[in-house]
Parts: C-alpha cells; structure tokens; sequence
C-alpha cells in the first residue's frame, strides 16, 4: 500500500487536476463508508463493547433471521418474475400495438419511480383490505358474513405492492430496446405468414432478453432493500430482512444483532448489485 | 404493426387497460377518494368532505410539509454539489481508477435504506461526531442515498457532452476555470435541473433511513404518513399522502417546465 502511494505520488505532482476528486470521495466515505465499516466491527461487538463472536453464530442459527431471510429472497424473487411477465406484456402492447395516448400512458407509468412505495400498500388496504372495497363489494353481492378476500396482510400483499411499483423500471429498458427493433423486419415476417407469437418469440424476445436481464436484476435488489411497502402492511408473518434491522435496532435496542442482520442484508444487496452492473455493462449501459 | 385484425387488437387493448386499470390507476384514484371520504362502510364512501385536510394541515402535515422541503432542498443541492463535482474530476482519473471510483460512487444506492440509518446511528452517536439526535443526521441520511442518482444522472449527461465545445473554449485559450464556468456546465445545466428533481422527489419520499434516525422535532411526511395509518387513521394519512404525491409532481413538472424554456426545446 505504501509503495503505491510513493509510486503514484510523482504523476500527482504532474497533473494537480487529479486531486480534485479528493473531497468528494472524503465525504463520501466519512458518511457512507466509514459507517458502513463500523456496522461490520459493531457486529463482533456486544452493547457494551466487549468483543462477542458466540452471539454472531446465535442470531446466525436464530429461527427469526433464518425466516426473515427465507421471506426476503422468496418475496423478491416471486416479485422480480410479476414485474417481468406484466413489465413484458405492458411494453410489447406499448410498442408494437400502440393505441391513442398509449405514449402519454407510458409517461404516466414512468413517474411511478418518484413516488413513494407505500403509496400503494396504502391504497391496497383501501381496496383489498379487509373492510376494503372488493370485500365490500362481495359481501353485499353475495351477503356473506366474513370478508372473502384474505391476501393482503400475507406475502402476496407484499408482492402484489412491489409488482406495481417496480415494473417500470422493467418498462423503461424494455421500451428503449423494443424502439431499436427494425419494424421492416416485423412487417417482413408478418407478411410472409409468420404469426404474432412467433414475431414475438423470434424476433422480439432476442432483442429484449438484454434488457429483461438489466431489469430483473435491478428489480432483485430494490425489492431485497424494500423497506416501505413491508412496514405499512405490517403483517405478523410478513418479516423481511430490512424490517427486521429495523424492529432490533429501534424497538429492541439490540445493536450487535441489528448489525449482524445488516452486514448479512448489505451482503446480500452488494452481491445482486454486482449482478445488475454486469448485466446492465452487458447491455453496454 | 405486430396485430392485424382488429378483434385481435382490441382483445389486447382491453387486457391494457386491466392491468393499468388495476395496478397503476386504481391505487391512485382509491387514494383520491380516500382522502375525500367522509365514512366508508360499503363498496363507495358515504360522502364526500374535506375534513381530512383541514385536519391534517391544522396538526402535524405542516411542519411535516416544511421538515420534507427543507430535508429536500438541502440534502438534493448538497448532492448536486458533491455528484457534478465527482463526475466532472472523475474525468480528470486514468482509466482503471475513473472505474473503480465511479463504481464506488454507486454503491450507496444499493445498500438498503435501513442500514444506512442503522450505520449513521452507530457512527454518530459518541463524541467528537456526536449528530445523533439532530436534524443533521437527517439530512445526512436523504444525502447519502440520494448522492448515487444525482452522480450518475450527472455523469450520463458528461458522455453524452459533445467534447468539441470544450475543445474550443481550450484552443481560444480559455481557462480551465473559466471554461468549467461559461462552457461546461450550461451545456450540463438540464441534467443538473433533472437530476436535482429526481433526488428532491427520492427524498420526499425517503422513509427507511429517516425512521431510523429522525429526532423528535423533525418528522417528515413519510414518517408522519406512518404515524397516522399505524395508529388507524387511514383517512388522515391518505389526505397526507395526497398532499406528498401533489408536492412532488408539482415540482417535478415545475422543474421539467424550467428546462424546456432553458434549452428551447
């Protein structure tokens, strides 16, 4: 380490303009990296500051880690394959059977990004909730005594939330690939009695799958990281590993376990965001 | 065209408008009506009244409304700062390490929010860096989360930068000052105004960090947002959210306004 810093001093001395990344990689790594150390060192260490290695294996075997974990990677995992399927489905309808006003419905979708996520678990109690509408609706159909619809305060609420709110940013890739799709080539193949399905599957998926893997994997990892969403359903069983840090460290003030949790969640999230850089490099974005 | 007939095109268009129907316009519009609802025990509210709001912006929505623009503005205009200033002398690096760092830039936005808070709580909770329990850490947090967005929104704007004008500037003899100033970053300037949008409306909404380090006299919307709903006034905090999700497009298009008159375009 200290025969590159002398070896690389000389080429400061040459070009002062390299120095000038200096402050901002300083205040990023006081206030990002350098906590991001500390969460890892707090981990070996009790609240007291004594060094404990017996509690890392504890909570590492603790049955409310491991089902934390459990529900994180299925409910992210079963979240990224909706947004896919609907994120697919909505793009190829957008790009290749457009409608009028189908650009300005893309749009509409695409501030979906800047909103807050629990914008819709909100709205979902409203609508799916147990004194929701659709229950609502049901009961007084079909005058029954209990509400039918039970999904929401399980994992499917969950999903359901995060399908809706992280399929643009499936849409966004899907519909700059599908804008390089060559139409000549659509209309070709049409032409010669190829049949929509077999356009889709020929021609159209090749250019997308790119795009697909870009998305999904960005779709893994917000979802591993979603935090709103899974704190406004609020449900018993419903515990992710985000939700979980923040139940140990706030309401239980057990730092040492919430940072175990941390360092295993940032782990995690690194692990998928490396994912995502090799896929979107691959893209050649 | 990929669909031919018109039986098959409409069949598609309808299975559209379901999906939209049903997971984009169906959560806004039930929030709409939500706030506005006066009782809600059947399938439709009641009646309709604006109580909700009068309720929420004579109690906390207030200081909740200023507590978000103020964390907003501060924290997005510090993170313009630091992003434009690491993207412009990132420039400046050899190869290998203009990589290493742009990577190391990203990083924040992939580690979850809540762990973020959790490290800046282990961090700044002793003495010499005591900020713990200020609003500070705050806007520390909504920084920190928000620096990879404005970092890369600035970035993507530098490659797409035409290097010929500053190439001329140069040749005339220009400064590397004066050409940072009247040369560069007016040509940057629209991604400068987008992406200073895009991290006010991320930290609008920011909830996982700040729930995790906010101090008692600084709630914003989302946590007061929380609040509310988790006590079971669902109503009041469907009122607060529509007042979030307002403040937020507003300024996103007010902003999009601003850099159309600014390029013309």
């Amino acid at each position: 380490m200290s025969e590159a810093v002398t070896l690389r001093a000389p080429a400061f001395r040459r070009e002062p303009g390299k120095l000038w990344i200096v402050p901002p990689a300083a205040l990023l790594a006081l206030l990002f990296f350098y906590p991001l150390v500390l969460i890892a060192r707090q981990a070996f260490l009790d609240d007291r500051g004594v060094a404990n290695v017996a509690e890392v294996i504890r909570v590492l075997h603790s049955r409310f880690f491991l089902n934390a974990l459990i529900n994180t990677v299925s409910i992210s995992v079963a979240a990224t394959a909706g947004c896919l399927v609907v994120g697919l489905v909505l793009a190829l309808i957008l790009a290749f059977v457009p409608f009028p006003g189908s650009g300005f419905i893309a749009r509409l979708i695409d501030t979906f990004i800047a909103l807050p996520t629990f914008l819709v678990t909100l709205a979902f109690t409203f609508l799916y909730g147990s004194a929701g509408m659709l229950n609502a609706g049901l009961m007084e159909t079909f005058s029954l005594p209990l509400p039918p619809v039970d999904f929401l305060y399980s994992a499917w609420g969950v999903i359901l939330a995060e399908v809706t709110v992280y399929t643009p940013f499936i849409l966004r890739p899907l519909l700059a690939a599908f804008s390089l799709v060559d139409r000549g080539q659509i209309e070709a193949a049409s032409v010669l009695g190829a049949r929509p399905f077999r356009i889709v599957r020929q021609v159209i998926l090749p250019a997308a799958i790119p795009a697909l893997i870009a998305g999904g994997s960005l779709c893994l990892l917000l979802t591993v990281n979603e935090f709103g969403i899974v704190l406004f359903i609020g449900a018993k069983g419903v515990i992710t590993l985000p939700l979980l840090i923040y139940g140990k460290a706030i309401q239980e003030s057990a730092y040492q376990v919430a940072c175990i949790i941390a360092v295993v969640n940032i782990a995690l999230s690194l692990g998928l965001f490396g994912l995502y850089r090799f896929a979107a490099g691959r893209l050649g974005a | 065209m990929l669909v031919w007939s018109r039986s098959g095109r409409l069949v598609l268009w309808v299975l559209f408008a379901l999906i939209f129907g049903v997971l984009f316009l169906a959560p806004l519009a039930v929030i709409l009506l939500s706030s506005l609802a006066d009782q809600w025990n059947g399938v439709l509210p009641n009646g309709l009244t604006t109580e909700h709001y009068t309720d929420v912006i004579s109690g906390a929505a207030g200081r909740a409304v200023k507590a978000s623009l103020v964390t907003g503005f501060l924290a997005s205009a510090l993170a313009l700062v630091s992003g434009t200033w690491a993207a412009l002398s990132l420039r400046l690096q050899g190869h290998a390490l203009r990589r290493l760092l742009g990577l190391l830039f990203f990083i924040p936005s992939a580690v979850p929010s809540v762990s973020v808070g959790l490290g800046l709580l282990v961090a700044f909770s002793h003495p010499p860096l005591l900020l713990n329990g200020t609003i500070a850490i705050v806007m520390i947090a909504h920084f920190v989360l928000i620096s990879a967005f404005t970092f890369g929104n600035v970035s993507a704007g530098l490659a797409r930068l035409s290097p010929d004008f500053e190439q001329v500037a140069s040749s005339l003899g220009a400064r590397p000052a004066y050409r940072l100033w009247h040369v560069t970053l007016p040509l940057l300037a629209p991604y400068l105004v987008a992406a200073f949008g895009l991290s006010f409306a991320l930290s609008m909404g920011e909830l996982g960090a700040t729930v995790m380090v906010y101090p008692p006299g600084w709630v914003t919307l989302p946590v007061s947002i929380f609040s509310l709903t988790d006590r079971g006034d669902i109503f009041a905090g469907a009122a607060l959210t529509m007042i979030l999700v307002v403040a937020t497009l507003v300024l996103l298009l007010g902003l999009e306004r601003i850099t159309k008159r600014a390029t013309g375009s």
